[in-house]
């Protein structure tokens, strides 16, 4: 697509507010007409700092100290914000992570819908609406006023913006509240928001973090299409590379508050010139294929904490003299391809396949005593029926993962072995002994050996009290450890997570969400147990902190013997970890197999279904993104 | 079973993050001292509360000496005039802070102490259990404090442990659905959850993983549910059902000399000061404990 650039960024400079440390500096990029830049990096890097200050805001307790953002040529920055008001839904738009938040819960969705338009021109209200007297604008304003100045106007003018983004247009439907919508349609409505006013620019944070596969896809879909058809310049901020792949037609990778590489889709990630760039592609799964992750070591530095040099140096292997001195100035490799690199040569020039990825071989086929077996499992909340007749085996050494989208029961079957969810019947069966349904009712040997890891580790730890008492509690449980012994033990069981023995005295607020994680892991190995349960232990972590603590439930899996219960909704990361999967749908396991089998040749629609809406750094056959 | 499919990492630990151990109470108290209500607050309740704890000791009279007439004025012979039968005010005042600081503070741990054992209890009990209790502390809060304190005092008689029991009554459902509210919203965590798993007993998790995280409300309250302690402490003094003469005490000095109001005041305004004070200050207290913890929850959000 060629076009003029829409949106030009000009070393764009976002410090705190009290005090010049930069979070985020130098970034530059253009966005054409209908094209969607995407822009990736991990939570703290920065990337919804630069999205809200393309549209002239900040967060609390930042401002924006330098750099030009350019709409159709005017500089954004240096509007006032009564000016800044009027332009934001015309000229940009904003489509936030989570439209559950965004929705004014109160009011129905098209009255919401109406109050955007009413706010920007479609209204007979305009002539007391101050935000609208700005000289730039007046005579685009007048145009619009002319144009749909009443209710009735106003009314098809929504019954339109539905049917962009596939939603109903009845009445009925606009008089839902936003409780009344799934996730995918509430998203959907702010799209129509967003996209509503024809804006010039729109700014996407994240807007599908919070759905499942296949209402990513749909939203996915919706997006480029809007973009393609209305010509807006979008830009798109994810911490998913896969999702980038599958939408964004240029890719922005930021790390540490900087924009380390800019460049058209194909070669970001197929010659990635950034040494952080390539290894974000290795340390995310992939549906395509069984291949290694490998996580990034260390931890990128926060505003003020940031070294002299590269600020990627530090975990780098790159890395040498120049390297800390000095920060990379952009190298421009092609006319849209730039990286901030003194090594991008290097990089390049290795090959870039095989660096990229490296495919696993081997496949580990498990017979013998099952260690955990679930047997005719049928479960409520309170009348209502969530789990239908599931039975599942677990060996030792082996991993079976259990997949599926929100509300397919998979959460409620691991808290069913785990004891948290009692009003079930059937079976749970620890080598061949059935056990009570509640934890409390276990004996103590049959608690100390099913572990239970959740997803949070924000939720999962207790803020009150340190990594050694929270790993403490196991010990004195289950073996009586007195205090020293229960210390010395809690060290240990850091060192089995790769964390430091002087953690112990740390509180959690004091530690990373990996390193939390890696916590709530230990807590679990103190015990000693023989079957982890881990439901969706990565999902709150960024993806070289996932690939980190996959790699240590892998190895642990092997090193001590256990058996993993791995409940995930993220396909991609069950090839990585798991080798036997259950795909789960309302209630039901719809298909079971080796992870490869399933994957590589999916028997149910359902499992086809979650896989060709699953999106993928490879364009495959089997994972062709519609 | 062939090798594992992926590569085992070298297991480099992590750099250490620059962090101080701290506790959240401690950070509470010391944030709230930032404010100037709070340093106002603590320097009149560590003088008044000074004053009570040492007054006995450097009292120049007995406080059942009569050292004049009735309602005599200040004189150097007494620094503040004479009460109603002649005895030295100043000694009198000195001596009469500590039985209504022993008393509130008395009833406000022991309000603490059931309440916080009941809202804990409720909470993480849930269900039907949550709503016999709550709904019987309903119709204990539906009596104003006072007419509760009055009416048992009126039957059993002007008894000291009844008066701590009866006031510690009148505050524990306050401080009981204060904890209840708080300690809701901690008992869904996956924490307690994992204490669940791990089979910890129902008693250490109310106090070991519930009762740390709501400490710093719970202070706010407990500072305040004081100075309602003292007031409602002076007020039932002054009433008669307190401490009974000729014992001195500030609520029933406030009683015995308010007929010669006009003609010596001392008598009166000393002790009504020290009581207003003493609750203003404490006030201070919560209100800037509760400033600082809301301080406390905006940081958190934003981290």
């Amino acid at each position: 697509m060629n076009g003029e650039y829409v949106l030009e960024v000009e070393n764009l400079r976002v410090e705190l507010a009290h005090a010049p440390i930069d979070i985020v500096d130098g970034i530059s990029f253009r966005i054409r007409r209908g094209e969607v830049l995407g822009l990736v990096g991990e939570s703290g890097s920065g990337k919804t700092t630069v999205g809200l200050a393309l549209l002239g805001h900040q967060r609390r307790g930042a401002r924006v100290a330098g750099g030009v953002v350019r709409i159709d040529g005017e500089n954004v920055l240096t509007k006032s914000a009564a000016q800044l008001r009027s332009l934001r839904g015309r000229v940009g738009a904003y489509v936030p992570q989570d439209p559950s938040v965004a929705l004014n819960p109160a009011l129905r969705i098209g009255l919401q819908l109406e109050e955007t338009l009413a706010a920007h021109g479609y209204s007979a209200r305009d002539a007391l609406n101050p935000a609208l007297r700005i000289g730039t604008q007046l005579e685009e304003t007048i145009a619009k006023r002319a144009d749909g100045s009443s209710a009735s106007q106003r009314r098809t003018r929504i019954a339109e913006m539905m049917e962009e983004v596939l939603l109903p247009k009845d009445r009925d439907f606009l008089k839902r509240y936003p409780h009344q919508l799934s996730g995918g349609q509430q998203q959907r409505v702010a799209l129509a928001m967003a996209f509503g006013l024809r804006p010039k620019v729109v700014v996407l944070d994240e807007p599908t973090t919070a759905l499942d596969v296949t209402t990513q896809a749909h939203v996915l879909d919706t997006v480029r299409d809007l973009c393609k058809t209305h010509g807006v310049a979008a830009l798109y901020v994810s911490h998913d590379l896969a999702v980038i792949a599958a939408v964004a037609d240029h890719v922005g990778v930021m790390y540490a508050g900087r924009l380390v590489e800019v460049g058209p889709r194909e070669q970001v990630f197929r010659a990635a010139a950034h040494p952080y760039t390539r290894r974000l592609a290795q340390a995310i799964p992939d549906i395509a294929g069984r291949y290694k992750i490998i996580g990034i070591p260390g931890r990128a530095p926060s505003p003020g904490h940031r070294p002299q040099g590269c600020f990627f140096a530090p975990r780098c292997e790159l890395a040498d003299e120049q390297t800390e001195q000095e920060f990379p100035p952009v190298t421009n490799l092609t006319e849209s391809h730039y990286v901030r690199c003194w090594h991008a040569d290097e990089v390049l020039a290795s090959s870039a396949r095989d660096r990229l990825r490296r495919e696993i071989v081997g496949q580990t086929p498990e017979s013998g005593e099952a260690l955990l077996s679930v047997r005719h499992l049928v479960a409520y909340y309170a009348a209502h029926k969530v789990l239908h007749d599931v039975s599942i085996d677990v060996h030792p050494r082996q991993c079976v993962a259990l997949v599926g989208e929100s509300g397919s029961g998979k959460t409620t079957l691991a808290r069913c072995v785990a004891g948290l969810h009692r009003d079930f019947s059937g079976d749970v069966l620890l080598r061949d002994k059935a056990l009570a349904r509640s934890a409390r009712a276990r004996d103590s040997q049959d608690r100390r050996e099913i572990q239970y890891i959740f997803q949070s580790p924000y939720s999962s730890l207790n803020p009150r009290k340190t990594v050694g008492q929270i790993i403490g509690q196991p010990l004195r449980l289950f073996f009586d450890a007195n205090r020293r012994e229960a210390e010395r033990r809690a060290g240990e069981a850091l060192e089995r997570v790769s964390l430091s023995r002087s953690y112990v005295d740390r509180y959690p607020d004091q530690l990373s969400g990996g390193e939390r994680q890696r916590v709530a892991i230990a807590r679990a190995l103190a015990s000693e147990p023989s079957v982890l349960v881990c439901d969706e232990v990565t999902s709150a972590l960024d993806v070289s902190v996932q690939a980190a603590i996959v790699e240590l439930l892998a190895q642990l899996q092997y090193e001590e013997n256990l058996g993993l219960l791995f409940v995930t909704h993220n396909l991609a990361l069950i090839r990585t970890i798991a080798q036997e999967v259950a795909v789960m749908s309302e209630g039901r396991i719809v298909e079971f197999g080796e992870v490869d089998t399933v994957l590589d040749s999916p028997q149910a629609d359902y499992t086809k279904k979650l896989l060709s809406d699953t999106p993928s750094l490879e364009p495959a056959p089997a994972t062709a993104t519609a | 079973m062939t090798e594992p499919l992926i590569v085992a990492p070298s297991p480099t630990a992590l750099p250490p993050i620059v962090g101080r151990s701290r506790s959240p109470l401690l950070g509470t108290l010391l944030r709230s001292l930032r404010y100037g209500r709070t340093k106002v607050g603590v320097a009149l309740v560590v003088f008044l509360v000074g004053l009570a704890l040492i007054g006995p000791l450097i009292a120049p009279k007995s406080t059942t000496a009569f050292v004049g007439s009735p309602y005599q004025t200040p004189s150097s012979e007494a620094l503040f005039g004479t009460d109603f039968l002649g005895r030295d005010v100043l000694s009198r005042f000195l001596a009469g802070g500590r039985s209504i600081l022993a008393l509130s503070v008395l009833a406000t741990a022991l309000a603490l102490v059931v309440g916080v054992a009941i809202g804990l209890f409720a909470a993480y009990s849930r269900g039907w259990v949550d709503d016999v209790i709550m709904r019987s502390l309903d119709v204990i809060l539906a009596f104003p404090a006072i007419v509760l304190v009055l009416l048992l005092v009126a039957m059993v008689g002007p008894e000291l442990w009844l008066l701590v029991l009866t006031v510690a009554a009148s505050h524990a459902p306050r401080i009981s659905r204060l904890v209840r509210g708080a300690a809701l919203e901690i008992v869904d965590r996956d924490f307690v959850k994992a204490a669940e798993v791990l089979g910890e007993p129902r008693r250490k998790i109310l106090l070991g993983e519930i009762l740390p995280n709501i400490t710093s409300p719970l202070m706010v309250e407990a500072s305040l549910r004081l100075t309602y302690s003292i007031g409602l402490i002076a007020a039932i003094s002054f009433l008669g059902f307190g401490l009974q003469p000729p014992a001195a005490d500030w609520g029933l000095m406030i009683n015995e000399n308010r007929i010669g109001l006009t003609v010596q005041p001392w008598a009166v305004v000393l002790p009504v000061a020290a009581i207003g004070l003493l609750t203003i200050g404490t006030n201070l207290i919560a209100d800037g404990l509760a400033r600082a913890l809301i301080g406390i929850d905006r940081g958190a959000a934003q981290g």
